[in-house]
């Protein structure tokens, strides 16, 4: 009996919130993925309707604009953020004196909110008031840096916004990865007469590959959660510039009353997240054959 | 024997009494949270309970109205909707379409709201013919509000066309000073933007093409002509619009660094809070062109069950229409009254001219919806044309493929 139990105990101690997951998240995502084939508008109808919203879907310029914000900003921040960060840590791992409050200083800026974040750095990037203003006021009267009120130059600010909030917190996280380097293997390559920066490009950085993993997950989501950030620094941008597809599904959904629309750009949302991580995902965490 | 009748007599007659001391009750939504719109909700809360009736407050701030309408939206799902909700415009009669609205046909007929509204407006209010909703004001959206301080100064006067608009901006520019006061967000460039259309095209092309989306009307020399002119005013902004809230723009003209505002009569409260008077200070007039752009606000009755929310229902009705709240409530809010024939002796110079406006737009047919604040198409429709406009005016299109993307836009979203 007792052994059945120790067998069971932890299976069915998870059920619940397996069960929960299964039909909240899951079990929802399919519900979502229904609406989107129906003709819903301000309340869900179930009559089947057929692929029609998505025609209307990829019919609309505002959503092409949005899904190539996704990529430009996705790709830009997480690239940005891992080198920024992996180059912080690399730094920061030297054996310096006040490494503790540099590092602090750090990481702060993950503990605000998108919205702080957001505010902050419109005031910043606004040609009026900030950087340029105060460039312009030193000398520089030709000084431009106009990129928050320029359509096509908008998704940057947002992505040096994002990059300014998480590159600390991937830094902690390389932190943390190369200080469990084994000391051994280091000291045997710098016998061996081996420079620093390549030890660290050869030896260290492909031994960090768990946290890369780790760090891209951690930024992907944030990166596809952004709707806070976006709304915050540029209210969707100039005109519709900065728009991304969780800012498109939200209107879509709230403001406007179209649920179907809102439900087809959610499941293409997630179709597009899906098909580049569950490949990344199976390719980390798969038995390697040694 | 004896019991069984004595008991049926009690039940009978706790019904009886119950029916006839039925307390009306109304629970109701709205997000007129903050400010003169707070003052002007509790003037209809202090009425409705000076009646009689329980006032159960649901309001819900946030986003314009977005919040307000989850809050609905999750409440109808649950088979449990409030009884009187504050929606405007074709929202009534999607609402309908789910077959949620409750029957104010007997206030309607009581009160002869088919007489004291007028007949543009008293359309909104019905669905299926039947009226469902109560209007509580009327705002006009084409304004043009101007410094007249700086319009000495420029020596420009109110233009009555777009080139005379334009001229006058010409003229101020040289003079440093901005000429249109505008906030960069997407209902800011519709609201100019329809004023536009109502003075290029004129009201009868306004109703064909923002109203019945005539795709020859979307798509015409006329249209190209009204983002010509877009694209002029694009120059006469500042460079820092974007994103700008409204109330900052007429600050601007406010103190003087711009000279013009198009803003609906809300920034009339602005004015007034800064204690400057019409005519001396500011002046308040329609936009060049002609035409009557209006924004009604309203009570819409949702189908509830029990004696007393729908007694609650029938006397809100009745007391929003009523002569005393149209007047308290509009003195509050700044709007003019949806009942005709209220008394306007109360009221500032700006009210007292768009009531008159409102009554000759009425009887010559240029008394028309916004579309930019939800009064003439659906959600769906209104926020492709939107999308489409701010584009325009954000970016370096042109106005020929403007008007082509238009057409595209709202055929798309039908």
């Amino acid at each position: 009996m007792s052994g059945w139990m120790t067998r069971n105990i932890p299976k069915i101690v998870v059920a619940p919130s397996l069960a929960a997951v299964l039909f909240f998240v899951y079990g929802f995502i399919v519900w979502t993925g229904y609406v989107s084939l129906t003709r819903s508008r301000i309340l869900p109808r179930y009559d089947f309707d057929g692929l029609g919203q998505y025609v209307k879907l990829f019919r609309t310029p505002r959503w092409d604009v949005a899904i190539e914000n996704l990529f430009v900003f996705g790709v830009l921040f997480i690239a940005i953020s891992i080198a920024l960060g992996l180059l912080l840590a690399v730094l920061l791992d030297q054996r310096i004196r006040v490494e503790g409050a540099i590092r602090t200083i750090y990481l702060y800026p993950m503990a605000l909110s998108f919205i702080v974040t957001g505010t902050a750095w419109k005031w910043i990037l606004n040609p009026g008031l900030g950087i340029e203003s105060v460039v312009r006021s030193w000398g520089w009267e030709s000084f431009s840096f106009d990129w928050l009120v320029d359509p096509e130059m908008a998704i940057y600010t947002v992505v040096i916004a994002g990059v300014w909030q998480a590159s600390g917190f991937v830094m902690a996280l390389f932190l943390a990865g190369l200080r469990s380097v084994d000391q051994e293997v280091i000291k045997a390559a710098m016998v061996d007469g081996i420079n620093l920066p390549r030890i660290y490009v050869s030896i260290i950085i492909p031994s960090l590959s768990p946290v890369f993993l780790s760090a891209i997950i951690v930024l992907a989501h944030l990166a596809i959660k952004s709707f806070d950030l976006v709304i915050a620094l540029t209210g969707g941008g100039p005109g519709y510039a900065t728009d991304l597809p969780a800012t498109y599904m939200y209107a879509m959904a709230f403001s406007r009353g179209d649920l179907g629309q809102a439900a087809a750009s959610a499941t293409v949302m997630m179709a597009t997240v899906a098909a580049i991580i569950v490949p990344y995902l199976y390719s980390e965490l798969r038995p390697r054959h040694d | 024997m004896k019991r069984s009748v004595l008991t049926s007599l009690i039940l009978i007659s706790g019904l009886v009494a119950g029916n006839a001391l039925a307390e009306p009750q109304a629970e109701v939504l709205h997000w007129w949270t903050s400010g003169g719109e707070a003052r002007a909700v509790q003037t209809l809360m202090d009425e409705f309970k000076a009646n009689g009736g329980k006032w159960i407050d649901m309001p819900v701030a946030g986003g314009g109205g977005d919040a307000a309408m989850q809050a609905l939206r999750a409440r109808v799902l649950a088979g449990n909707a409030p009884t009187a909700v504050q929606l405007k415009g074709p929202s009534i009669q999607e609402w309908y379409e789910e077959g949620v609205l409750a029957d104010l046909s007997s206030v309607g007929n009581a009160e002869k709201w088919d007489s004291i509204l007028p007949a543009a407006i008293g359309k909104h209010m019905k669905c299926g013919g039947k009226y469902c909703a109560a209007p509580v004001n009327v705002h006009r959206v084409n304004w043009i509000w101007a410094n007249t301080a700086v319009l000495a100064k420029a020596g420009v006067s109110i233009p009555t066309s777009w080139d005379e608009f334009n001229k006058a901006a010409v003229k101020l520019k040289a003079l440093g000073i901005t000429p249109l006061a505008h906030g960069g967000q997407a209902w800011q460039d519709a609201t100019v933007f329809e004023s536009v259309v109502l003075g290029i095209g004129g009201p009868a092309f306004y109703q064909k093409a923002l109203v019945d989306l005539d795709p020859a009307s979307l798509n015409s020399p006329t249209m190209v002509k009204v983002f010509d002119q877009m694209r002029t005013l694009r120059g006469f902004v500042d460079s820092n619009f974007s994103g700008r809230d409204w109330n900052l723009a007429t600050a601007m003209v406010i103190n003087g660094e711009a000279a013009f505002q198009i803003m609906g009569d809300w920034a009339k409260g602005e004015f007034t809070a800064a204690g400057k008077m019409p005519g001396k200070d500011y002046q308040c007039n329609p936009t060049p062109g002609a035409g009557f752009l209006y924004n009604v606000d309203s009570f819409a009755m949702f189908k509830v069950s029990g004696a007393d929310r729908d007694a609650g229902q029938k006397l809100l009705a009745k007391l929003i229409v009523g002569e005393n709240f149209q007047k308290t409530f509009n003195l509050a809010k700044g709007s003019i009254p949806a009942r005709l024939g209220t008394s306007l002796a109360e009221f500032d110079y700006c009210a007292r001219r768009s009531a008159y406006d409102m009554d000759v737009a009425a009887s010559s047919g240029t008394l028309l919806p916004s579309y930019a604040h939800g009064m003439a198409l659906r959600g769906q429709q209104a926020g492709a044309i939107t999308d489409l406009v701010t584009q325009h005016f954000n970016s370096s299109m042109s106005s020929a493929q403007a008007a082509k993307l238009l057409a595209d836009a709202v055929a798309n979203s039908l």
